[in-house]
């Protein structure tokens, strides 16, 4: 109960404190309107309007993998950097409990831009939210979040081992906004890229908010999936999180200074 | 006699690499077999210029820095294996405006921190309204910490430094940068801590500070412990000496360089007060070196000429100064 509490405040502090960056609110807000503009842009170019929905729904997803991967790629960094590593690491738990939190609420400021860009797709593209299924849609959204803040802990985790880990971050945005189905159907992907988006809990967060707005398929098992996958990637992260903690501590790189 | 922290030949060595085309590695020993006893309920100084070694001592006691060799055992535990038993029984406050999410409230902080540290849930709401009390930001703690002044962060620091009710305190230059009235009320928030029986270690080069808060205090330089005791005691590393004190207006390098080698004369400093230099001269105390000393600052306008019995801190500015300060590379 005082570890879900502890995640519960947590969350919602670093939500707090992401929320009232500048930078983070013109991020969500304006960014969303160009993957919005290219969604449709797209669709239309494709003559399959009638799936314009389901594009901007897609752009909103791909604004939260954004916020995921920017926001838990460098989510030790930039605690380091407000001098509160130390403060956290000094905390008696578990390396774990003290960055999920983060990444957990870079993936809920994501959805904000998934609302912008669906706002923005109805004011200024005129797309209705039309959902098939509202029930799983409210649920897989909530869910695909937790998926993914949950693999952002992989990210954060093994991200900070990496001496460049900036320039990957770059180089990951795009590739798996493609491998795992957001903008396009992975059906059209090469045969080679399955096998890829098929263990990424991305793809399965996609796929499960994909079903439950055109209503293709049964949202709960794409959702299951992901929830399993990114519970790997949470244990996964829990582990390599001991290791960067304690070799952190060995290597005096909590502090800036 | 029971012990809150011990130390055993703590060393701690800094590993780092310079240059780009022609990689070096540089190995620094900032901490050199560091030994200490400090009593459950004792406010234990740890006194030292910058560079000293005191930041990387405490962060070794307080688990943020795996030593190098030598142990370490805070409130019986170890600070290596037994980590998580450590931090439950500590509390670490630092100085400078860093370490606090400024866009959130201090309650928001206190709260999360409480959270953390594992207060339980009925206590938090009475804790952080006691704590907020104590630092006197009770009023203040809905306001965004960006807006708080550096003494108000510090006072902040030190609430969230008590949250847990911690039997150990590290608290490391808390009161850098902070206003002189701020200070003495930091002074008098340690004091009242220390009183209730927490064990704290205060980092500090302010020797005011020291020598009004301390049972005991170390003074560390080049890594090393050099002397240890009592103001009192300390200050008779002073001993045999007197000290000339100039108040001067331009007082040249090459004049202080004159007033170092002259006969009698062990240390010689300037500060800086106001618009005036302080020349603080320490000599032997069968020796009289103001007429010589005046007579090298010929031409300087003087203002108050003092001879006085050495204080902590000429006692300090002695143990430091026959230490070897720099670190082996």
């Amino acid at each position: 109960m005082s570890v879900l509490r502890l995640i519960g405040r947590g969350t919602l502090l670093h939500v707090k404190q992401l929320s009232r960056s500048q930078f983070e609110i013109a991020t969500a807000l304006f960014v969303p309107l160009v993957q919005a503009t290219l969604a449709v842009y797209l669709f239309r170019a494709g003559s399959e309007p009638h799936r314009l929905l389901e594009a901007a729904v897609g752009a909103g997803m791909m604004a939260v993998w954004s916020s995921v991967l920017f926001g838990s790629g460098g989510a030790i960094q930039n605690q380091r950097w407000q001098g509160t590593l130390e403060m956290l690491m000094l905390a008696p738990r578990p390396p774990a409990l003290l960055v999920f939190p983060i990444t957990l609420a870079t993936a809920v400021t994501g959805t904000y831009a998934m609302i912008a860009t669906l706002l923005w797709g109805g004011l200024v593209y005129r797309i209705p939210l039309d959902v098939a299924d509202p029930l799983a849609f409210a649920v897989s959204v909530p869910a695909a979040i937790l998926g993914l803040g949950m693999f952002g802990l992989l990210l954060a985790s093994t991200f900070v081992l990496l001496p460049n880990a900036n320039a990957i971050n770059n180089t990951l945005e795009y590739p798996i906004w493609l491998v795992s189905g957001m903008l396009v159907p992975i059906t059209v992907l090469p045969g080679w890229t399955g096998p890829i988006g098929a263990v990424l809990p991305t793809t399965w967060a996609a796929r499960a908010v994909r079903e439950s707005v055109t209503g293709s398929g049964p949202v709960w098992p794409s959702l299951g999936v992901c929830l399993a996958l990114s519970f790997v990637c949470l244990v996964a992260g829990a582990l390599v999180m001991s290791y960067v903690e304690r070799r952190a501590r060995a290597n005096a790189t909590l502090a800036l200074a | 006699m029971a012990l809150a922290i011990e130390a055993r030949d703590l060393r701690r060595t800094y590993r780092t690499r310079t240059g780009w085309l022609n990689p070096r590695r540089v190995e620094i020993d900032a901490v050199r077999g560091v030994d200490l006893d400090v009593r459950r309920g004792e406010l234990f100084g740890l006194l030292g210029p910058n560079g000293a070694g005191k930041t990387t001592t405490i962060k070794m006691l307080n688990t943020l820095l795996i030593p190098s060799s030598g142990s370490a055992r805070v409130c019986g535990f170890d600070v290596v294996s037994q980590t998580r038993e450590v931090r439950r029984r500590i509390g670490y406050v630092f100085g400078g405006d860093r370490g606090l999410y400024d866009r959130l409230s201090a309650l928001d902080n206190l709260r999360y921190f409480a959270e953390l540290y594992g207060v339980p849930a009925a206590r938090q709401k009475r804790r952080i309204g006691e704590l907020l009390e104590l630092v006197g930001l009770t009023g203040r703690e809905r306001e965004r910490v960006e807006g708080y002044s550096r003494g108000m962060r510090q006072r902040l620091h030190i609430a969230r430094g008590l949250l847990h009710e911690p039997e150990v305190l590290f608290l490391d230059e808390p009161s850098i940068g902070v206003d002189p009235v701020a200070a003495r009320e930091l002074r008098n928030t340690v004091a009242g801590l220390a009183a209730t029986g927490t064990t704290v270690l205060l980092t500090t080069h302010y020797m005011a500070e020291a020598e009004e808060l301390c049972d005991r205090i170390a003074v560390i330089a080049g890594g090393e412990i050099q002397a240890l005791g009592t103001a009192d005691e300390l200050k008779h590393h002073a001993e045999g000496r007197r000290v000339l004190e100039v108040q001067a207006f331009g007082v040249s390098d090459s004049q202080l360089a004159g007033i170092d080698v002259l006969p009698g004369v062990r240390e010689s400093s300037v500060d800086i007060v106001g618009t005036a230099q302080v020349l603080t001269v320490q000599s032997d105390a069968t020796v009289d070196v103001q007429a010589d000393v005046l007579r090298l600052l010929d031409g300087v306008r003087l203002g108050r000429v003092t001879a006085r019995q050495p204080t902590l801190e000429d006692a300090y500015v002695a143990i430091v100064g026959r230490s070897p300060v720099e670190v082996a590379a």
